[in-house]
């Protein structure tokens, strides 16, 4: 099944997010191998040169890392996707505070409700 | 090298201009989209890629040779019509396109005949105006040319068999080959897209890189085009 992206953002930052995202779930393991670039183009189904181009960011990152004969891997730095997990976990957060203040609840009154539900389950 | 090279080429039929003087290359390892409503030069300028129409003025080169017998050997082209013979099996497409193209891969077609469910024995006369659509695209995808000229590849088809051409070509990839798809079914050729051209009365108001447009319009392709092509109100 082909990746589904909002189509009024580059469409390689939405693959590196993704990308991004398997590897701080542990779905890609550190020191683990990437799928080619042609099986991750085909499995989202998106032009090769796209997911080229995430992947570079990302090794620019530091996250993932090529070595010339056997491809991509996971960089092996578990401090850095420790690192990369806390920003995304950080910006979920930020966009979620947005929302409850938009409601009309400080970020106090939000936690308090998290406290709440997570003790009614 | 750029594979595709056109300088100021310009087609007129009578008194009408059907492309204006356009200038532009493709280089290699690009997938591009041709996009325009109708009327806008997009087959016309196809056509003269191909070698079926002399430019009024100009040139168009492609990798460096003006279109005739060498470049037909490494240009695969998907016209909008069908050109098959309903008295013919698709088996004998199959045997006409490897007599005629040495870079045509038989057993490729064969496979992806066989994915979409097409019987190389069926005769062309009872095959579905989509099943002919599907097996000359297939015949066209299975040479390994330089450059992929696809004249409105996902017109007629549906939303199940477009996703499957549009797999296609990105299976197909090739660092050395271009495909050029003129469509105005933008939305669904978005995620293979390079790059794209955007042509208006036989000119060009756009061609750029589709991650830089998403990224300084937040538009996606299709709505920058509809924003760009938007009929005018009375």
């Amino acid at each position: 099944m082909a990746w589904q992206f909002d189509t009024d953002r580059p469409i390689y930052k939405q693959l590196k997010e993704r990308i991004l995202l398997k590897i701080v779930s542990g779905e890609y393991g550190a020191g683990t191998q990437l799928p080619t670039v042609r099986e991750l183009a085909e499995q989202a189904a998106v032009n090769p040169n796209t997911l080229q181009k995430a992947l570079t960011d990302l090794e620019r990152d530091g996250l993932v890392y090529a070595l010339r004969t056997s491809g991509r891997f996971v960089t092996e730095d578990k401090a850095l996707v420790r690192k990369a997990k806390d920003t995304l976990a950080a910006e979920v957060i930020d966009q979620f505070l947005d929302q409850m203040e938009a409601i009309g609840y400080t970020a106090d009154e939000a936690a308090a409700l998290i406290q709440h539900t997570k003790e009614r389950k | 090298m750029s594979i595709l090279t056109c300088s100021n080429l310009t087609k007129r039929f009578g008194s009408t201009t059907a492309l204006d003087g356009i200038s532009f290359s493709i280089e290699p390892g690009r997938v591009v989209g041709l996009l325009g409503p109708n009327g806008s030069g997009k087959t016309t300028f196809i056509k003269l890629c191909n070698g079926l129409l002399t430019p009024t003025d100009g040139t168009v080169k492609i990798d460096s040779m003006s279109p005739g017998v060498e470049t037909k050997k490494i240009v695969s082209y998907l016209p909008e019509n069908s050109y098959f013979n309903d008295w013919m099996k698709v088996q004998d497409m199959l045997a006409f396109f490897s007599d005629f193209y040495s870079d045509f891969d038989a057993a490729r077609a064969v496979e992806m005949l066989r994915s979409l469910g097409i019987a190389p024995s069926a005769q062309i006369k009872s095959l579905s105006k989509g099943t002919k659509e599907k097996v000359q695209l297939i015949l066209v995808m299975a040479r390994k040319a330089k450059l992929y000229l696809l004249d409105e590849p996902i017109g007629g088809v549906d939303p199940a068999v477009r996703d499957y051409i549009l797999h296609t070509i990105i299976k197909n990839y090739n660092p050395e080959a271009s495909v050029i798809i003129s469509t105005h079914l933008i939305a669904d050729v978005e995620p293979v897209l390079d790059e794209v051209i955007f042509l208006k009365n036989g000119q060009i108001v756009l061609h750029e890189d589709v991650d830089t447009l998403r990224e300084e319009k937040n538009m996606s392709v299709d709505q920058l085009f509809r924003e760009e092509f938007k009929c005018l109100e009375n």
